[in-house]
């Protein structure tokens, strides 16, 4: 078991660093130039010139890697001239490790800004992920269970209503018919739950619930199909002519089996999670990760774009070595492997 | 209903003959969209304690179905099931769904076909013993442990404490299907059925787990009904035999009296198609022609007439209009068929008479095909 964890975290580490060269690669090798944003509408092409030297831009990319590299461990000042800090000390931003980068566009570390928006993007995805996890596994549970009658039809066809509209359609309905029309939930909005946590709570029930409908009926159809193929086992029967009660054979027998690969599936998700729900973000206005890589990518913000990216795969990569361990530990059969 | 064990036997034996399952008329239906699927319609038979009586039959002839009914595994799905199973004097079909809960497992106890599917992959095998013994137990999980590892240990699994924290995917094949006997008899059930329990295994552990079985239906006293389509199987260790057909019983009797002198066509057949070591080789297997009936559309009269080679003896079609009453043949042997059953005997010493032994190996030269054969030795 221990090796097990050893190989998948050795190489969950491997594939990052794939990943921090590709992205890097495919973003500063890529036909944009990240220095025209640097100087707004009258730009002349020495100031970008200029610009690009300061952003160090004009070096090799296997040297801007390396120094992204270093700058995740010690500091890095922007722009990176020595001579340029000592003669105009009030021009120069200092960034502390990690260091993932400047963007001259918002004139912010790119770690500010993740930092300032991740916590909206956590409080929106978490909470909406809690959600659908407990309504889409339990409703499907219940289909499966009444498979064939009312409850079962009923909630498979409500959950394949949700699953066909687009994420921006139903947010824009709950939007506008739960919150300002019938006023069954308070406005969105987004306060810190240092601040205000009973005004966190409600500003975020409309997105929670919008982006939760959306997964909760792609679960509910998992869950639901696993749940009926474990149902089929021989190894129920052994356990009801153990004399084993109905409930027992469905919590303890049943669940455990058919809930393994949903967790498979609610761990991806859950890495998902991190790189935000843009649209969800978008319709309510909330200032997330999502949102950021929206508005980057379409101004083409290049140092915000890494590491959003770098980011979100970080998570990913994780979410998934979290998911290879625990599949170990509830399957034992795997551990061999 | 004529047949009935105790009828010639030793009435100083009577007492410990004493039917402890007595199975009268049941019928197993399953209504489904093709029309009523007829799985058991009408089986009687008796059970004394410490027997064993194995029930033979193709597949799909309702064995399996049966015994599922004993157990009451039927109570949650759509079959209807009438009829009577005599368990101890309790009719199980009768009985509180709490009530045949208690006796799963405790009283009465199965062992299935295939280990590795009716294992429950993600738990020990000592979780899984235990849990089938405090379910009737409450004891602590310490006791229970020591109970799973006893019961181990006398299934003979070497390292009993060791493997019992293993999981069923790291055992054998055998040790398996000793694992799941050990699960099924650690409430020392007094009633045990084997379905098809060595169906899945390879000859010689096939002997193994039968040779277990008999010993320790002798330690524990427990009737035993196997299921099988194995006739070898049925002759090592059952002392009563049915033969099951369209889901009713054809033939019924000890195992002696069926094998040396069967008495009805379809156990006829059962025994001639088995491959014997004594018949030349270049002789092709003689099946029963024909396929097993589909059991919502039973032939009509006697379910086996269509691929009975002898239905030129009942006079008039009485095959094809009357279903034939179970009726005893010989003393504590009965037969369902319409073929008195003097002419039944005939028919079977002539047809018998011509598979015996071959007193002399034919020349090799003159049968051309025996040159391929010719390391066979007399």
């Amino acid at each position: 078991m221990l090796y097990y964890i050893i190989r998948r975290i050795i190489a969950a580490i491997l594939m990052l660093v794939v990943i921090s060269i590709v992205t890097f690669g495919i973003f500063y090798a890529g036909p944009t130039d990240p220095a025209r944003l640097t100087c707004g509408k009258n730009c002349t092409p020495s100031s970008i010139a200029a610009n690009r030297h300061a952003l160090g831009l004009d070096k090799p990319v296997t040297v801007q890697y390396a120094n992204f590299v270093k700058g995740l461990v010690s500091a890095r000042t922007f722009p990176d001239d020595p001579v340029f800090a000592k003669n105009n000390p009030d021009k120069v931003t200092h960034c502390p490790a990690p260091c993932l980068g400047y963007s001259p566009l918002e004139t912010k570390l790119v770690t500010d800004i993740v930092a300032d928006r991740l916590p909206v993007t956590l409080s929106i995805s978490l909470g909406a992920f809690v959600i659908w996890i407990v309504l889409g596994v339990g409703l499907g549970i219940i289909a499966a269970l009444k498979r064939g009658h009312w409850q079962d039809r009923g909630i498979v066809a409500i959950s394949l209503v949700f699953y066909s509209f687009p994420a921006f359609f139903i947010a824009l309905l709950m939007y506008n018919y739960l919150s300002t029309q019938w006023q069954l939930l308070p406005p969105p909005n987004y306060v810190s739950i240092f601040q205000d946590p009973a005004g966190w709570f409600q500003g975020l029930l409309l997105p929670w619930f919008s982006l939760a409908a959306l997964f909760a009926a792609g679960y509910v159809r998992l869950t639901r199909a696993y749940m009926l193929e474990t149902m089929g086992e021989d190894y129920l029967r052994t356990a009801r002519a153990k004399g084993l009660g109905e409930r027992t054979v469905i919590f303890k027998h049943t669940l455990r089996a058919a809930l393994t690969p949903i967790v498979t599936v609610a761990g991806l998700d859950f890495g998902g999670l991190f790189a935000g729900a843009a649209i969800t973000e978008t319709v309510f206005n909330f200032q997330g990760l999502g949102r950021a890589v929206v508005t980057s990518v379409s101004v083409f913000d290049l140092p915000v774009i890494v590491a959003l990216v770098l980011v979100a795969a970080f998570f990913i990569v994780m979410a998934n070595l979290v998911v290879d361990v625990l599949y170990g530990v509830i399957d034992p059969r795997v551990r061999l492997a | 209903m004529s047949s009935d064990p105790l009828s010639g036997s030793d009435t100083l034996v009577a007492d410990s003959r004493e039917p402890f399952l007595e199975v009268k008329d049941l019928h197993v239906h399953f209504p489904t969209d093709d029309g009523l699927v007829k799985a058991v319609d009408g089986l009687d038979f008796t059970l004394a304690r410490g027997q064993t009586i194995g029930i033979v039959g193709e597949s799909g002839s309702g064995k399996s179905v049966a015994s599922l009914a004993i157990l009451g595994l039927h109570r949650r799905s759509k079959a209807r099931l009438s009829g009577q199973i005599l368990l101890d004097g309790e009719d199980l079909l009768a009985v509180s769904d709490q009530r045949i809960r208690s006796l799963r497992g405790n009283q009465m106890a199965m062992v299935f076909q295939d280990p590795l599917s009716a294992l429950h992959p993600y738990y020990t095998i000592g979780n899984q013993i235990v849990e089938a013994y405090r379910i009737h137990n409450s004891v602590s999980k310490d006791v229970a442990r020591k109970r799973a590892i006893e019961m181990l240990d006398r299934v003979g699994i070497p390292n009993p404490d060791r493997r019992v924290d293993q999981y069923p995917h790291e055992f054998s094949g055998g040790m398996r299907q000793r694992a799941m006997i050990a699960m099924a008899l650690v409430n020392d059930p007094k009633l045990l059925i084997a379905d098809e329990p060595t169906t899945a295994l390879d000859v010689t552990i096939q002997a193994q787990i039968l040779d277990l079985m008999k010993d320790l239906q002798k330690e524990f006293g427990s009737a035993i009904i196997i299921i099988t389509h194995d006739l070898g199987v049925v002759a090592n260790v059952a002392d009563d035999i049915i033969v099951m057909y369209g889901g009713k019983c054809v033939e019924k009797g000890s195992v002696d009296e069926v094998f040396y002198a069967p008495q009805h066509p379809y156990t006829w057949g059962l025994l001639a198609s088995m491959p014997r070591l004594d018949k030349v080789r270049s002789d092709r297997l003689d099946p029963i022609p024909g396929n097993p009936p589909s059991l919502i559309n039973l032939p009509s009269g006697c379910a086996f007439n269509p691929r009975c080679a002898h239905r030129s003896e009942v006079e008039g079609d009485r095959c094809r209009t009357e279903v034939p009453d179970l009726l005893e043949a010989r003393p504590g042997q009965s037969a369902r068929c319409h073929i008195d059953a003097a002419r039944r005997a005939d028919i079977y010493a002539q047809i018998s008479g011509q598979e015996q032994i071959p007193v002399q190996i034919p020349d090799l030269v003159q049968d051309p095909v025996q040159d391929q054969t010719s390391d066979q030795k007399p």
